[in-house]
């Protein structure tokens, strides 16, 4: 039983709340990209003459490149030579424990409800926080590393562990694969490393924070993430910026490679700045994560709850190489006033009996527009794939719209494939009954579309759905009437 | 209780009812009969503050408040209860937790503190046993899937869980086969104490041989045109409508 009512309540008339900027010294490149700022972030970084070859190799090739122009948002086309691509936090001191962490920072995280500190000891969550362009702080390492886990951000994993960095970067998605994969490859600053060794199963959620904070900024971070044999972890994923008139590009990628028997669950709860009622301002969110299930009996499964951003480009994707493997896609897209999503996700099968679920939710109220994307692939030799999807749109309100876009390859006979598909209003039948015993309008529409969303919050770490619930509340006021 | 003068109203631009006066004082049950298209429903919708519903005209006083000057959660907290003839489906809602965050509204309007699970829980399961409901349904989203019979037990058992001081039954026996109809009368008898008044909007004679009124209407174009005891429902299970149509009809075209 949940306490929908009461999580409501709490945020009854708030707007977002995540809107502050801190005041905190940072260490910024100067604005523009050219092959000197990549060399420039490589040297900042400290990195091996290999990285920086991959970064430079990643930059000639998006030169090359152009937008892409298919999915279905407008948007005023992004200066790339208008955005800071390195921004730091600069750092008081060098640091060694927490107490060394610029206090302001600290307050920021704080203030977020995001304790580095030991309370976190107590909820079971390792946190690796990244502001703007650099990985602060990352809890519990020590904890982790006595089951030989290594959880750090990407900048140290480089230095600490380049075997695995250097065999598994850009191994799930290429530099040459789209535009802003191809953009991150060359800029990006930091972001979260994880490896689970075999047969080891994580004992707490791992999670990142990203927040952007300075103006001007983008933020490329880059989260790689390896599942060893027979290995398990939940990771999870949160982001937040300051309200700012501007738009602001976030291009991250995110790579998960699960081996024979291992299963990563990745959830994220994405909360950027969504701009104004008017639309001005919010973060451009383009982003390209991908999974492949190397092995037999593999299993990713993305979970994602999208209330912020002002556009959204994003399809957590699974390649089930292994046989046996299984997919999963879980997604909540909210989107209102004038925001625009484009988000869902690609299940390519290779391997034999593999399966793939998605269970996709589309809620659009206000003026703003929600598409569904998705590509499930059968390839020739994938015997006996399975895929089930499910793609339903909400709308609230009559100046919404919604989009499905289900793309279907099939070059294998014994597969099997079933797509159920559809889209519903919140009924004034419903308000009314809701209002009728008791229940005002608001709180009805919260309860409906929490129902609605069920069974993606089912998939939801339990700390996280409450938050999720909380956020859809939020994200949701003033969308009826 | 309640007081209704001269109440006209319209849907669609359609005028519906056309001054009807009724009243109603604790503890007792109404029913309200009548043909088809005289207005019955539209009572039960304006009562609750259905949107689609225009009050054109006339009062609407319950305990002393402008019951049309509410909104509807308003009403419902002041213990306007509706049983719809139609029960809505929330999918993904289950029941107990609806009727979880309806009953501490209507706790909290009475500046009551909010049930905890442990206590909402034993609530539920007195309450449960009024209309014989078992606990899987309470797990279930509300109404989804559920029977008309099971749908309008759910009405009752909602009714129980809040307990107004005012229920209306929009045509509860409808759609209901003879045991779902004594399980649900049963529950509603279960919760008259004196106090708690009804307003039973029903075609058939039959559900008052279950729930008993003290008084019985008949409703026709809009108006009451005629009130009595328990009797006069039975007269009008063997004669019908027509004589009191024809009545009405000459008294309008004299």
């Amino acid at each position: 039983m949940s306490d929908d009512l009461k999580i409501l309540e709490d945020v009854a008339n708030s707007e977002y709340k995540w809107g502050f900027v801190s005041n905190i010294e940072s260490d910024n490149a100067p604005k523009g990209l050219n092959e000197d700022i990549v060399r420039f972030i490589s040297a900042k970084k400290n990195e091996p003459e290999w990285l920086l070859e991959y970064r430079l190799k990643a930059f000639r090739h998006w030169q090359t490149m152009t937008e892409p122009v298919w999915p279905n948002v407008t948007y005023p086309k992004v200066d790339f030579q208008d955005i800071i691509y390195y921004s730091a936090p600069k750092p008081k001191v060098q640091l060694d424990s927490l107490d060394d962490l610029d206090p302001e920072i600290k307050a920021t995280f704080d203030k977020l409800g995001i304790s580095l500190e030991e309370q976190k000891r107590l909820a079971n969550v390792a946190v690796d926080a990244v502001i703007d362009s650099v990985s602060v702080k990352t809890t519990f390492r020590e904890t982790l590393l006595e089951k030989g886990i290594i959880f750090s951000s990407f900048s140290e994993a480089v230095h600490e562990h380049p075997e695995l960095v250097k065999k598994y970067l850009g191994s799930v998605v290429p530099y040459t694969d789209n535009f802003y994969a191809a953009l991150n490859a060359a800029v990006f600053s930091d972001g979260s490393f994880c490896y689970i060794p075999k047969g080891v199963r994580c004992p707490m959620e791992l999670s990142t924070y990203f927040r952007i904070n300075s103006a001007g900024t983008g933020q490329f971070e880059r989260t790689l993430i390896i599942a060893d044999e027979g290995s398990y972890v939940s990771y999870l994923e949160g982001c937040t910026a300051p309200m700012r008139d501007e738009n602001q590009l976030h291009a991250a990628v995110v790579e998960i490679v699960s081996h024979a028997e291992a299963q990563v669950k990745y959830s994220t709860v994405q909360n950027w700045y969504p701009g104004d009622k008017e639309g001005k301002g919010g973060i451009f969110n383009f982003v390209t994560k991908r999974g492949i299930c190397l092995g037999n009996k593999s299993k990713i499964s993305w979970t994602q709850v999208e209330t912020g951003s002002a556009v959204t480009w994003k399809y957590p994707s699974v390649i089930l190489k292994g046989d046996n493997s299984v997919g999963e896609f879980y997604s909540v897209a909210v989107t209102n006033n004038m925001q625009q999503a484009d988000t869902g996700t690609k299940m390519i099968h290779i391997g034999k009996n593999t399966s793939s679920t998605i269970i996709s939710k589309g809620i659009s109220g206000g003026r703003s527009h929600n598409s569904y994307r998705g590509l499930v692939k059968i390839n020739k030799s994938a015997d006996n794939a399975r895929n089930f999807s499910q793609c339903d749109s909400l709308l609230l309100g009559d100046q919404c719209g919604a989009h499905t876009f289900p793309y279907l390859e099939v070059s294998n006979k014994s597969a099997k494939v079933e797509h159920e598909a559809t889209t519903s209003k919140v009924g004034e039948d419903q308000i009314f009954y809701c209002n009728q015993r008791g229940i005002s309008t608001e709180d009805a529409v919260g309860l409906i579309v929490n129902g609605y969303c069920k069974e993606v919050f089912n998939q939801l770490p339990m700390e996280f759905a409450v938050e999720a619930q909380k956020l859809l509340a939020i994200s949701l006021e003033g969308s009826v009437g | 209780m309640l007081t209704i003068k001269d109440l006209k109203a319209s849907v669609e631009e359609k005028q519906i009812l056309n001054g009807l006066n009724f009243e109603v004082k604790p503890g007792e049950v109404h029913a309200i009969m009548g043909p088809n298209g005289s207005g019955k429903s539209t009572l039960a919708s304006v009562l609750a503050g259905r949107e689609e519903y225009e009050v054109t005209g006339g009062e609407v006083m319950f305990n002393g408040e402008d019951l049309l000057e509410m909104n509807p959660e308003d009403r419902a907290r002041a213990g306007v209860f509706l049983a719809f003839q139609y029960p809505v489906e929330i999918p993904g809602v289950s029941n107990a937790n609806f009727l979880k965050t309806a009953v501490n509204e209507v706790r909290k309007s009475k500046g009551l503190e909010a049930l905890d699970s442990k206590q909402f829980l034993k609530i539920m399961q007195e309450k449960m046993k009024l209309v014989e409901m078992d606990k899987a349904m309470t797990q279930r989203s509300v109404n989804e899937g559920f029977s008309g019979g099971e749908k309008k037990r759910n009405e009752i058992f909602q009714m129980a869980m809040l307990e107004p001081s005012l229920a209306i039954l929009d045509e509860t026996d409808s759609g209901l086969d003879i045991d779902a109809l004594r399980i649900v009368a049963n529950g509603v008898n279960a919760l008259r104490d004196g106090k708690r008044s009804f307003i039973v909007i029903t075609h058939y004679q039959r559900l008052l041989d279950y729930i008993v009124p003290d008084f019985v209407h008949v409703l026709y174009k809009g108006r009451i045109v005629k009130s009595g005891t328990k009797d006069l429902a039975l007269e009008l299970e063997e004669k019908g409508y027509d004589w009191i149509k024809e009545e009405v009809d000459a008294t309008l075209n004299a």
